[in-house]
C-alpha cells in the first residue's frame, strides 16, 4: 500500500478515538465551544486529506458531517443528543470506509446517500432529526477491526521524545561501561555475572532505541526516480535508475543529512556519466543507461554506491583540468596513480569552473557532497574504468550518537580520534634505531614517517594542542583525511571504546581540531579529536593543496607557495630544491657505499641505487653521507649533498635563470637568494653514467 | 488568613529573588543569584581543553553532563590560584549548557534587604565593572553580584 494511504489511515484511526471521546463530552456539555470547535477541525482534516489523497466517499460523508458541525458552531443549531448520534453515525461510516480501505487499498463500494441526505437535512434545519436516524450501511466487516489492527502497528511519538530516549540510553551506556571498568579490577566479583547481564540488556536497549530513530534509507531515495525521469527526458537520454537496499535502514538524522548529497550524485551519474543513447549504441552498450543505487551495512557503517555504466571519468581530462586550475602539476601528475587523478574531481578547486561540467567528469559540487558526508564523519571513495562506468561509495556511521573511538594519550591528557578514520597503526622507533620497521625523520621542524612507499606527514599531538609533559610520541595513529592520510603523533594508545558524542560548549566551537567531547567509562570527560580539523590546521588540507601526501612530486609553480628543501653541496650557500620532488631524505653510513664501477651505488632497500654526487669536492669527514633520494617508478636515485639545512615556505619564484649547467635559476626563498637546484640536470646524470660505463 | 496563604507563594518568589550564593575570589566577596545556581561542586577532577581561551580550565562530568567550567580568577584577570589548592565550583545553566565558575571558596547563600545593591561606583576597576551587577554593603566588607551571563560569555581564542 501507498506510504501516503498508510500514514492516512494511522492518522485517521487515532482522529476517531479523539472524535468519539470529544462527541461524547459534548453531548454532555452542549455549550462548550472548545470541544465543538475540536471535533470541527478533526472531522475537517479528514475531510481535506481524502479530498487529496482522491477518496471521493470519504469525502461526500464526512463533508456533509462538517456541514453539520459547522452550523452547531455558528450557533444556527443547539447541540442535542440526536445530532450527536448522528454526527457518531458519519464517525461509524468513516470507519467503516477505512477497513475497506485498509484492507483493499480503495474505497468499498457503497453507499451512505441515506446519512448524508439526514445530514443536509439537518442542516438546513428542515427537519428534526430524531426521525432520521440512519445506520450506516452495511456494517460489516465490523469497523473496529481496521482501526485497531492500523492503531497497533505504528503509534506517533514526537521526535523529542526519542531523542530523550536516545540520551538516556547513552547515559546508561556510559554508567555500564563504568561498571564494566570497575568490574575488571576485581577477581571473581559476585557481581560479575549479573554485570554481564546488565551489559547485554543494556546493548539490547541501545539497539532498541536506536531502531525508533532509524529510517530506511528508501525514504531519501523517493523523489529520485521522478528526478531522474525528467533528467532523462530533457537530457533526451535513457536511463534506468535501480535502487537496491531501500529498506537497509539508518538513523533519521543522518538520513535528513545525506538526502541532498545523494540526490546531487544521481544527478550527476545522470547528467555527465551516462552517454547519449547513440553514443552507447556506437560503444556497444545497451540503449540505456543504468544508474544503479545499492545500500547495506557493514561493520557498524552504511555503505552506499552509486554507480552508472556510462562512459567512466576521463582520466586526461581530468589532468588537464588540475593542470589548468594549477591543483597539481605535471610533476605531481606524473606521479600520480589515476585513483589519485580521479579523486581530484572531489576537490575544491576543481568543482567551481562552470566549464568542468562538459566536460566527462563530474563536475559542480562534488566537493560539496564531500564536505557534507565529512561533516558526518563519513567518506567517499570513488572507482572509475573509462568505457564501463563509476561507481561512488559513500561510507557513514549508523547514527551520529554513538561512535566506535580510539582512545589516545599526548602528553597528560587522553583524547579519543573516531574509529571510522584511523586506517590503522604504526610504532615508530626513532632515527638511528637500525631494524625498526618506520622511522620518524624530521627534515627541520617537519616530522615524517616513511610508511610502506609514502612519506607520511605527521601531526604530533602533544604539540599541536600545545600539552604539556609530552612523552615519548612513538605510537603513529594513521588517519584517512579526504583522500590523504595523516599520522598522528601520540604517546600511548588505550582501548577502543564506544562513546557517545556529545558537542562541546558554544564557546569552544571554534576549536576545529575538536569534534565533541564524551565521558569514558571511568567518569573522566575527554575531547573526541576531528582527524578534518587536525589536517585543515596543519595545513595538510583535504583539497588541492596538498603536498608530500601520497605523492611523490611538488615542483615550483608560479604564485603558489611551494615547501623548498635548503641543503649545502657546493660551499656555503644553501642550495634548493622543491621539497615534493624529493621522496625521502637519508643518512647512509659512508662505509656502505660502494663504487663498484666507477659510480658510487648504495644497497637501499634491496636494491642498488645510483648515488650522483653534486660537488666536485665532497665533503667526506662525517661518517654518515646525506643523499636526497629521488624516485622515478620503482627507480631510485640519490644525490649526494654535504648537508641538509632546512624547509622553508616560499613562493619559489625563480628570478634569475642560470649561467651554469646543473641550476635552475635563483630564487628568493625566505629573504636569501638561493639557487634552485634542476633535478632533471642531475638524474640525467645517473643515466649517462650507467649508459656509459656497463660492466667490462 | 486566606490573604496570608495566597501572599506566601509571591513572598516566597521575591524571598528567592533576593539571595545570593555567596562566595569569594582572591579574598573578594562575591554574590550570585540562588536562582540560576543548579549545584556547589567540590574540587574534582577537572580534564583541559587544548587551544581553548585560557579562562576556560576545562570540563567536569556532572553526573554524566559535561560541564563547562571557567575559572573566575583567569575570567577577572586576578593572580592564578596556588597550585594545588582545592577549588569549589558553581555550576549554572545558560542556553541549556551547563558551566562551572570555578571559585577559591563557596560560603553561605544569604538573603539580602530589598534594595540593597547599589550601583558600581564609577571609580571601579574596568574589568570588575565589566562583571558586577552592582555592589552590596553588608556590615564588615562588600559584596560584588556578579553578572553571570557576562561572565559566560568568554570569546573565543584569537586565532595563531
Amino acid at each position: 500500500m501507498d506510504d501516503l494511504l498508510t500514514d492516512f489511515l494511522a492518522e485517521t484511526a487515532e482522529s476517531l478515538a479523539e472524535l468519539d471521546a470529544a462527541l461524547l463530552k459534548l453531548e454532555r456539555a452542549p455549550d462548550d465551544a472548545q470541544t465543538l470547535s475540536l471535533i470541527f477541525r478533526l472531522v475537517h482534516t479528514v475531510k481535506g486529506t481524502c479530498g487529496f489523497l482522491g477518496l471521493p466517499r470519504l469525502e461526500r460523508l464526512t463533508h456533509a458531517g462538517e456541514n453539520v458541525l459547522g452550523r452547531l458552531r455558528d450557533g444556527k443549531l443547539t447541540v442535542s443528543t440526536e445530532i450527536v448520534t448522528l454526527v457518531l453515525a458519519v464517525v461509524d461510516g468513516v470507519r467503516l470506509i477505512l477497513a475497506g480501505l485498509g484492507a483493499t487499498g480503495a474505497e468499498p463500494d457503497g453507499s451512505d446517500a441515506e446519512l448524508i441526505a439526514a445530514l443536509d437535512r439537518v442542516a438546513a434545519g428542515r427537519a428534526e432529526p430524531e426521525a432520521m436516524i440512519v445506520a450506516p450501511v452495511a456494517p460489516s466487516p465490523r469497523p473496529d477491526r481496521a482501526e485497531a489492527a492500523a492503531a497497533a502497528q505504528t503509534i506517533r511519538v514526537t521526535v523529542d521524545v526519542l531523542d530523550h530516549l536516545m540520551t538516556l540510553v547513552s547515559e546508561l551506556v556510559l554508567t555500564r561501561n563504568q561498571l564494566l571498568q570497575l568490574a575488571r579490577g576485581e577477581q571473581d566479583s559476585r557481581f560479575a555475572a549479573p554485570l554481564q547481564r546488565l551489559s547485554h540488556i543494556t546493548s539490547d536497549l541501545q539497539e532498541g532505541v536506536m531502531k525508533t530513530r532509524m529510517q530506511p534509507i528508501g525514504h531519501a531515495w523517493n523523489k529520485l526516480p521522478r528526478m531522474v525521469r525528467e533528467l532523462a527526458h530533457d537530457l533526451g537520454k535513457r536511463i534506468e535508475l535501480v535502487m537496491l537496499g531501500a529498506e537497509t535502514e539508518l538513523d533519521r538524522q543522518v538520513l535528513e543529512l545525506i538526502k541532498d548529497p545523494l540526490t546531487h550524485m544521481v544527478r550527476n551519474s545522470a547528467d555527465h556519466g551516462l552517454e547519449p543513447p547513440a553514443e552507447r549504441l556506437a560503444a556497444g552498450k545497451p540503449e540505456t543507461g543504468r544508474i544503479t543505487l545499492n545500500a547495506f551495512h557493514e561493520g557498524g557503517h552504511i555503505l552506499i554506491e552509486i554507480a552508472d555504466d556510462g562512459r567512466g571519468l576521463g582520466i586526461g581530462d581530468i589532468r588537464a583540468k588540475a593542470l589548468a586550475q594549477g591543483l597539481a602539476t605535471e610533476a605531481e601528475l606524473a606521479a600520480m596513480t589515476e585513483a589519485q587523478i580521479q579523486r581530484f574531481i572531489l576537490s575544491a578547486g576543481f568543482s567551481t569552473a562552470a566549464e568542468v561540467t562538459a566536460l566527462s567528469g563530474r563536475g559542480v559540487g562534488m566537493d560539496v557532497v564531500k564536505t557534507n558526508i565529512e561533516r558526518i564523519g563519513g567518506t567517499i571513495d570513488l572507482k572509475s574504468t573509462p568505457g564501463q562506468g563509476s561507481r561512488f561509495t559513500i561510507k557513514i556511521p549508523l547514527t551520529l550518537a554513538i561512535v566506535s573511538a580510539l582512545v589516545v594519550q599526548a602528553g597528560t591528557e587522553r583524547f579519543a580520534i573516531p574509529q571510522i578514520s584511523v586506517v590503522e597503526l604504526v610504532r615508530a622507533g626513532r632515527g638511528g634505531e637500525t631494524g625498526a620497521e618506520s622511522v620518524i625523520e624530521r627534515i627541520d621542524d617537519t616530522q615524517v614517517l616513511r610508511l610502506r612507499e609514502h612519506l607520511l606527514p605527521l601531526v604530533n599531538l602533544a604539540e599541536l594542542l600545545e600539552l604539556e609533559g609530552a612523552g615519548e610520541a612513538s605510537i603513529i595513529v594513521v588517519a584517512q583525511v579526504g583522500a590523504n592520510m595523516v599520522g598522528i603523533v601520540v604517546d600511548r594508545v588505550f582501548d577502543t571504546e564506544e562513546i557517545v558524542v556529545k558537542p562541546v560548549a558554544p564557546i569552544l566551537r571554534d576549536i576545529t581540531v575538536l569534534s565533541g567531547n564524551t565521558i569514558l567509562g571511568d567518569g573522566s570527560v575527554i575531547m573526541i579529536l576531528d582527524p578534518n580539523g587536525i589536517a585543515r590546521v596543519t595545513g595538510i588540507a583535504t583539497g588541492g593543496e596538498t603536498r608530500l601526501v601520497e605523492r611523490e612530486a611538488d615542483a615550483p609553480r608560479s604564485g603558489a607557495r611551494t615547501a623548498m628543501l635548503l641543503f649545502r653541496a657546493r660551499g656555503k650557500q644553501p642550495l634548493a630544491v622543491p621539497l615534493g620532488l624529493i621522496a625521502r631524505l637519508e643518512e647512509i653510513p659512508r662505509d656502505s657505499i660502494e663504487t663498484p664501477t666507477g659510480v658510487a651505488v648504495v644497497q637501499y632497500r634491496g636494491r642498488l641505487m645510483p648515488l650522483v654526487p653534486l660537488s666536485e669536492t665532497p665533503e667526506t669527514q662525517k661518517p654518515t653521507q646525506a643523499v636526497l633520494v629521488f624516485a622515478d617508478g620503482e627507480r631510485r636515485t640519490g644525490l649526494m649533498v654535504d648537508e641538509i639545512v632546512d624547509v622553508v615556505e616560499d613562493r619559489a619564484e625563480i628570478e634569475l635563470s642560470a649561467a651554469r649547467p646543473g641550476l635552475l635559476g635563483t630564487a628568493v626563498i625566505g629573504g636569501q637568494a638561493t639557487d634552485v637546484i634542476d633535478t632533471a640536470y642531475w638524474l640525467a646524470k645517473v643515466g649517462q653514467v650507467t649508459a656509459t660505463a656497463p660492466g667490462p | 488568613m486566606s490573604t496570608a496563604m495566597l501572599d506566601r507563594p509571591d513572598d516566597a518568589q521575591a524571598e528567592a529573588d533576593r539571595q545570593y550564593v555567596t562566595l569569594t575570589v582572591a579574598d573578594q566577596l562575591c554574590g550570585v543569584p540562588v536562582l540560576g545556581v543548579r549545584d556547589i561542586l567540590f574540587p574534582q577532577a577537572i580534564t583541559r581543553i587544548p587551544l581553548a581561551p585560557s579562562e576556560v580550565a576545562g570540563s567536569l562530568n556532572l553526573r554524566g553532563r559535561i560541564v563547562t567550567a571557567i575559572d573566575l580568577r583567569r575570567r577577572l584577570r586576578l593572580p592564578p590560584a596556588a597550585p594545588g589548592s582545592a577549588r569549589m565550583s558553581v555550576v549554572t545553566e545558560q542556553g541549556g549548557e551547563l558551566y562551572a565558575l570555578l571559585v577559591d571558596q563557596v560560603s553561605e547563600v544569604m538573603t539580602l534587604r530589598p534594595g540593597a545593591i547599589e550601583p558600581n561606583p564609577p571609580t571601579l576597576s574596568a574589568i570588575w565593572a565589566a562583571f558586577s551587577a552592582g555592589i552590596c554593603r553588608l556590615d564588615t566588607r562588600l559584596l560584588v553580584i556578579l553578572n553571570v551571563g557576562r561572565l559566560l560569555a568568554v570569546r573565543p581564542r584569537a586565532p595563531g
